[in-house]
C-alpha cells in the first residue's frame, strides 16, 4: 500500500456535490460512458482532479435515477464494443443551469471572503 | 420493481463496469505495458470492482430488501450451525412468549374486550353501598339491591336511560310428569333487561312488560339447555315445561353468544315471577342486582348522584332496616371479573418477569456466541464492514431466533389457553370463558413481543460486540483476557438482572404458596374428613305443609342413619365452608331500643336439624343442642355462634334472652344455646352466626337443604345408596352438588390454589433459566482463562485455589442478583398484599428460603464448570496458546 501512495501525483477531493454537476457538464458535449466520462474530468483539470470509479458509478445510477440522463447501450465508434452511452435529459440540463448558477455564487461568496482587497481595489 | 428487474440491473451494472474496466486496461496496453501490468494497472486505477458494484447498487432504493434478504440468509445459515444454541434459544423464546400470549388471551377476554351488548361502555351495575366503615371491611361494598329500592331508582331518577334487574334462581325442571329432575341454575329478570342490553331472542321473543309479574308463568331457555335438553328444536317455543312441578309457557331462546352473567344459568324468568307482592314492596330484602344504561348526554357521576339522593331518602324512610344510605357503582366488565381481576394480573406481572428473564437468556447467549465469534467480527470490520451492518447481522439473528420461537410459542400458547381456560374453569369461576380465544390483537400483541423481545435480546450484545475496534480485537490473545472485560461485565450484568427478576418470582411464589397453605390448614371449625354433602330442594307446591316438609327431612335422616358406613348424618342450609349462604339483621328485645339510623346486629342465618351440631362435630359452649320438640307449633328458639355472643351480648349470658329476627315472620327467638364458631369461607374470618331448627317448617321453601354424611370410609362410595335412598322417598327430587367437605374447601380455594402453583411454575422455570445462564457465564469465563489457569498452576496453585476463584466468580453477579432482587421484591409483593392470608408480606422465612435456595442452586451451576477448570492440566492448557 505504501508504495503506490508515493506513486500518486498530488490530488484533490471533490467537493461534495460537486461531480453531479461536472458529470452533467460533460455530458452537453453529447454521449458518454462511464469511462470517458471520468477521463475527461480527469484530463480536463490536468489530472487535478484524480476520479475515483467509487463515487463515479454510484453518481451515474443517480442522475439517471433522478431522471436527468438516460442510459444505452451503443456500438462505441473506435471499437469493436458495445459501452453503456450516457445522454443529457431536458431536465438534467435544466437542473445543470441550476446547478452552475449556485455554483458560481458560490464561489464568488467565497472569493470575497478569501481576498477581499483583490475585490474592492 | 419485479425480481427479474433488480437481476437485470444487476447484471447492467456488472457489465457496465467490466466494459469500462476493459477499456482501461486496453489504453493501458496501448500505451505499451505488458498485458500483465496492464491489467494491474488498471484494476489500481478503477478500485475494487466489486465494491464499486455494490455501492452503484445500492443506488438502486430496492437494495435495502436485497441486502435483508441476504442478512436473513447469512444469520439462518449461522443458527444451523450451531444447532445447540439454536434449540435452547428458540425453546426459551417459545415458552415464555407462549405463557405470556396464553395469559394476554385470558386477560384480553376476561377484563378488557367489551360485552358483546349493544353500547357495553354505558352499561354499570348499581348496588346499594353502607357507608359505615365496619360493614365494609369484610368486602360487602356492593350490596345487593332490594326490589323495592330498584323500582324507585327506576321510577325517579332521569340520569339513566333505564335500569333492569335480575335475582337469583333454582329450579327442579322436569317433564310433565315429574319426570327426568333436573336442578337448572335460573335467574329472574325484568322484562326491561334485554331490551337494555341490547339483546334479542335467536327464537321467539324476550319478556313483555306485562308478563313481568308474580304469575306471568313464561319462561326463557339459554341456547345451551334448548341444545342439551330440547335437541334444539324450536317448535319447543310456545309449549310449556315444568319448573318446580309448575308448567311455564317458553316464548324464546336466548342466542348462543350470551352467557350473561355467567354460563351456568340454564333459563330466564321474568324478575317478579313468584314473587310475593309483600317481597316486592320490601326496602330491605336485598337480592337483586341491577343494570343500568347510562343516557348520552349524562355523566355517570350525576347520574349516580340522583340515584344517590333517592336512597338517602329510603334511607331516612326506613331508619329500623337494613336500607344502605348511599348506592355504589361498577362497569358491568368490572362486575363480571371481580374475583379473576387480581390473580389475573399477578400472574401476568408473573409471566411478564418470565418474559425479561428468557430474553435476558437470551441475550447472555448471544453474547457468549459474539464474545466467540469476536475475531471474525473483527475481522468482518476490517474488510469494510459498517458498524451498523454487523449491528444489523445480529440483530437478524435474534430476530430469527425470537421469531421462529414465537411462532411455535403462539402454538403453544393456543393448548395452554385451552388448558388454562378449564383448569381455571373447573376449580373456580372464570367469567367469559366460552369466549376465550386467539383473536387479531392477541396475534398482534404475540407479533410486538416477539419484535420487543428480539431486539431487547439483540442489541445488548450486538452493541457491545461491535464496539471494540478491530485491531484491538484482532491483537487480543486469549491470553490476556483483558479485552474481554467489556463483554464479561455485560454479561455478568445481564446475569444478576436475571437473578435479580428470578428472586423478585420467587419470593412472590413462596409467599403465594405459603398463604395457599394456611388456607389449606384453616380449621373451619367442623369435621371435614370423610364427610359426604349434596343438596336437594323440596318443590313448594308438592311439599306444602310444615307437616309434609319435616316428614320428608327426617325419614331421610332416619335411613340415612340406619345405612352401613354412615357414622353420623345432618341438613343444613349452607355448610360450613360452603359460602356465605344469607344474613338477616336482627334486634334484641332485652336490650335497649338502638337510636334511629344506627347500623343493626347482622348474623348469618342457618337452618339445622337437631343432629347438625353433633354429626359435624362442632362442639357446644353451653345451653344445649336442638332436640326434636324445636319444631312448629312449640315454643321458637336458636343457637347462636360464639361469635355472635361476644358480638352482640359481651359480658352477659346470652341463654334465656331473645333474638327479633324481622325477616323470621316478625317473632322472636329464645336463644338455648352457644356453639363454636365454624368458617363460612375458609379465607374469610369469623361471622356472627345464628342457627334455626329445620323442623320449624316450611321456612326455607326454595332455598333447598344439604345433607351431610360423615362415614367410616371413602365418603364417595356410599353417594350411590344415598341418592337411591332420596329416590326411594320422592322419585322426582333431584339432588345436586354431590361433594365431599374436602372438596367443597378445595372449590373455594380454587383462584388461591391456581395462582399459587402457576406463578411457583413460571418462578423456577426462570430459577432454571437463571442457572443455566449463570453456568453459561461461568463455563465462558474459565474457557476464557484457561491459559491462565495452567499459567496460575504450572506455578503452583492448588486445585482449590482455582475451583475458589472461580466460583467466586461466577457467585458474584449470583449474590449482586439476590441483594437487587430481594429489594426489589419488598416493594413488589405489595401488589400480592391483598391476596395474602393470615400473613404479612415481608415474611423473612420465604425471604430466606428464596435466599438459600438460590444461593445453592447457583452453586451448583457454578460448581460444575468451576471444578472442570480445577482439574485443567497446565501442560496442556499452555500448550493450546
Amino acid at each position: 500500500m505504501s508504495s503506490m501512495t508515493k506513486q500518486t501525483p498530488p490530488r484533490a477531493n471533490l467537493l461534495q456535490g460537486t461531480l453531479d454537476m461536472l458529470i452533467l457538464r460533460t455530458l452537453l458535449y453529447g454521449p458518454a460512458h462511464g469511462h470517458q466520462i471520468g477521463k475527461h474530468i480527469q484530463r480536463s483539470t490536468n489530472d487535478f482532479l484524480q476520479m475515483q470509479h467509487g463515487s463515479l458509478y454510484p453518481a451515474l445510477h443517480r442522475l439517471e435515477k433522478r431522471g436527468w440522463v438516460t442510459s444505452k447501450w451503443e456500438m462505441a465508434s473506435d471499437r469493436n464494443r458495445e459501452f453503456k452511452y450516457y445522454r443529457l435529459t431536458d431536465k438534467g440540463r435544466k437542473q445543470l443551469l441550476a446547478e452552475e448558477s449556485q455554483w458560481k455564487q458560490m464561489a464568488e461568496a467565497v472569493a470575497r471572503v478569501m481576498w477581499p482587497t483583490a475585490e474592492e481595489s | 420493481m419485479r425480481w427479474w428487474q433488480i437481476r437485470k440491473r444487476d447484471d447492467d451494472v456488472e457489465r457496465e463496469l467490466r466494459s469500462d474496466l476493459d477499456l482501461e486496461e486496453e489504453e493501458q496496453r496501448e500505451q505499451g505495458l505488458s498485458p500483465e501490468e496492464a491489467r494491474h494497472a488498471a484494476v489500481r486505477a478503477f478500485g475494487n470492482p466489486t465494491v464499486i458494484s455494490e455501492q452503484t447498487r445500492a443506488v438502486w432504493s430496492w437494495n435495502a430488501l436485497d441486502t435483508l434478504l441476504r442478512d436473513v440468509r447469512i444469520s439462518a445459515r449461522t443458527l444451523f450451525r450451531s444447532p445447540g444454541f439454536s434449540l435452547i434459544a428458540i425453546t426459551v423464546m417459545a415458552l415464555c412468549v407462549g405463557a405470556t400470549t396464553s395469559l394476554f388471551t385470558v386477560v384480553r377476554s376476561v377484563l378488557l374486550r367489551p360485552l358483546p351488548f349493544r353500547d357495553p361502555g354505558r352499561l354499570v351495575m348499581i348496588y346499594e353501598h353502607f357507608r359505615d366503615s365496619s360493614v365494609n371491611a369484610d368486602g360487602f361494598n356492593y350490596n345487593p339491591v332490594a326490589p323495592a329500592d330498584f323500582h324507585d331508582w327506576r321510577t325517579e331518577t332521569h340520569g339513566f336511560e333505564d335500569m333492569a334487574a335480575w335475582r337469583y334462581w333454582d329450579f327442579n325442571l322436569t317433564g310433565e310428569h315429574g319426570e327426568l329432575p333436573e336442578m337448572v341454575s335460573a335467574r329472574g329478570g325484568s322484562w326491561n333487561l334485554f331490551p337494555l342490553l341490547g339483546v334479542n331472542a335467536a327464537i321467539g321473543r324476550t319478556f313483555t312488560e306485562s308478563e313481568d309479574r308474580p304469575d306471568g308463568d313464561v319462561v326463557m331457555l339459554t341456547w345451551s339447555l334448548f341444545e342439551r335438553r330440547f335437541g334444539g328444536d324450536s317448535s319447543i317455543v310456545g309449549k310449556q315445561i315444568h319448573l318446580d312441578e309448575k308448567p311455564y309457557t317458553v316464548v324464546g331462546v336466548l342466542p348462543k353468544w350470551f352467557t350473561y352473567p355467567d354460563s351456568r344459568v340454564q333459563l330466564w324468568i321474568p324478575y317478579e315471577e313468584a314473587l310475593p307482592p309483600e317481597i316486592l314492596a320490601h326496602h330491605d330484602y336485598h337480592f337483586s342486582s341491577v343494570v343500568a344504561r347510562l343516557r348520552p348526554d349524562v355523566s355517570l357521576a350525576s347520574a349516580l348522584s340522583q340515584v344517590e339522593a333517592v336512597q338517602y331518602q329510603l334511607h331516612m324512610q326506613n331508619l329500623h332496616a337494613p336500607v344502605a344510605e348511599d348506592v355504589a357503582s361498577r362497569t358491568l366488565n368490572q362486575d363480571l371479573a371481580q374475583d379473576v381481576k387480581k390473580p389475573l394480573i399477578i400472574l401476568l406481572c408473573a409471566v411478564g418477569c418470565m418474559l425479561l428473564i428468557g430474553c435476558l437468556n437470551v441475550a447472555n447467549l448471544l453474547a457468549a456466541r459474539s464474545a466467540a465469534r469476536q475475531k471474525e467480527i473483527a475481522i468482518c470490520s476490517a474488510l469494510g464492514a459498517g458498524r451498523f451492518t454487523l449491528i444489523r447481522i445480529q440483530l437478524i439473528e435474534s430476530l430469527l431466533v425470537s421469531i421462529v420461537g414465537g411462532v411455535v410459542g403462539v402454538l403453544l400458547s393456543f393448548a395452554a389457553t385451552k388448558w388454562l381456560v378449564s383448569t381455571w374453569g373447573h376449580l373456580s369461576h372464570l367469567p367469559g370463558a366460552q369466549a376465550i380465544h386467539v383473536d387479531g390483537v392477541v396475534l398482534a400483541v404475540a407479533c410486538g413481543l416477539v419484535f420487543a423481545a428480539a431486539l431487547f435480546a439483540g442489541l445488548l450484545p450486538a452493541i457491545s460486540s461491535t464496539s471494540k475496534s478491530a485491531m484491538a480485537a484482532l491483537q487480543t490473545s486469549s491470553r490476556t483476557a483483558a479485552g474481554s472485560q467489556a463483554r464479561t461485565a455485560l454479561r455478568k450484568t445481564l446475569l444478576t438482572v436475571e437473578i435479580a427478576t428470578t428472586v423478585v418470582l420467587l419470593v412472590a411464589a413462596g409467599l403465594l404458596l405459603k398463604s395457599f397453605w394456611r388456607l389449606r390448614t384453616t380449621d373451619v371449625g367442623c369435621a371435614t374428613n370423610n364427610v359426604l354433602t349434596m343438596s336437594y330442594s323440596l318443590p313448594a307446591k308438592k311439599y306444602d305443609s310444615p307437616a309434609k316438609v319435616n316428614a320428608f327431612n327426617e325419614t331421610l335422616l332416619e335411613r340415612v342413619r340406619a345405612m352401613p358406613g354412615v357414622r353420623a348424618a345432618a341438613l343444613g342450609s349452607t355448610l360450613p365452608a360452603d359460602g356465605y349462604g344469607g344474613d338477616d339483621v336482627l334486634t334484641i328485645p332485652e336490650h335497649a331500643p338502638l337510636a334511629a339510623g344506627a347500623i343493626l346486629p347482622d348474623a348469618l342465618n342457618r337452618t339445622v336439624d337437631p343432629g347438625y351440631f353433633s354429626a359435624l362435630q362442632i362442639p357446644l359452649l353451653s345451653g344445649r343442642f336442638f332436640t326434636s320438640h324445636d319444631r312448629n307449633g312449640q315454643p321458637k328458639t336458636v343457637i347462636i355462634s360464639h361469635q355472635l355472643a361476644q358480638q352482640y351480648f359481651p359480658g352477659e349470658n346470652p341463654l334465656g334472652k331473645h333474638l327479633h329476627v324481622p325477616a323470621r315472620d316478625n317473632s322472636d327467638y329464645e336463644i338455648v344455646g352457644v356453639v363454636a364458631d365454624t368458617r363460612y369461607h375458609v379465607g374469610q374470618p369469623d361471622m356472627a352466626t345464628m342457627y334455626f331448627s329445620v323442623l320449624n317448617g316450611a321456612q326455607n321453601e326454595g332455598m333447598g337443604l344439604t345433607l351431610a354424611v360423615r362415614t367410616a370410609t371413602d365418603p364417595l362410595s356410599i353417594s350411590m345408596p344415598i341418592q337411591k335412598t332420596i329416590a326411594e322417598l320422592d322419585p322426582q327430587l333431584p339432588v345436586k352438588d354431590v361433594l365431599t367437605m374436602q372438596q367443597i374447601i378445595e372449590q373455594s380455594l380454587g383462584n388461591a390454589s391456581l395462582s399459587a402453583s402457576l406463578v411457583l411454575g413460571f418462578a423456577l422455570l426462570s430459577l432454571l433459566l437463571a442457572s443455566v445462564g449463570l453456568y453459561g457465564v461461568v463455563s465462558y469465563l474459565t474457557t476464557q482463562r484457561t491459559g491462565e489457569i495452567g499459567l496460575r498452576m504450572a506455578l503452583g496453585a492448588e486445585r482449590g485455589q482455582v475451583l475458589r476463584l472461580t466460583l467466586s466468580d461466577g457467585l458474584r453477579p449470583a449474590f449482586y442478583g439476590l441483594a437487587l432482587g430481594l429489594a426489589a421484591s419488598i416493594g413488589a409483593v405489595r401488589l400480592i398484599q391483598s391476596m395474602l392470608y393470615g400473613m404479612q408480606p415481608l415474611d423473612p422465612a420465604i425471604f430466606a428460603a428464596v435466599a438459600a435456595s438460590l444461593l445453592i442452586v447457583a452453586a451448583l451451576a457454578c460448581l460444575v464448570p468451576a471444578w472442570r477448570a480445577s482439574r485443567i492440566d497446565p501442560m496442556q492448557a499452555l500448550r493450546i496458546e
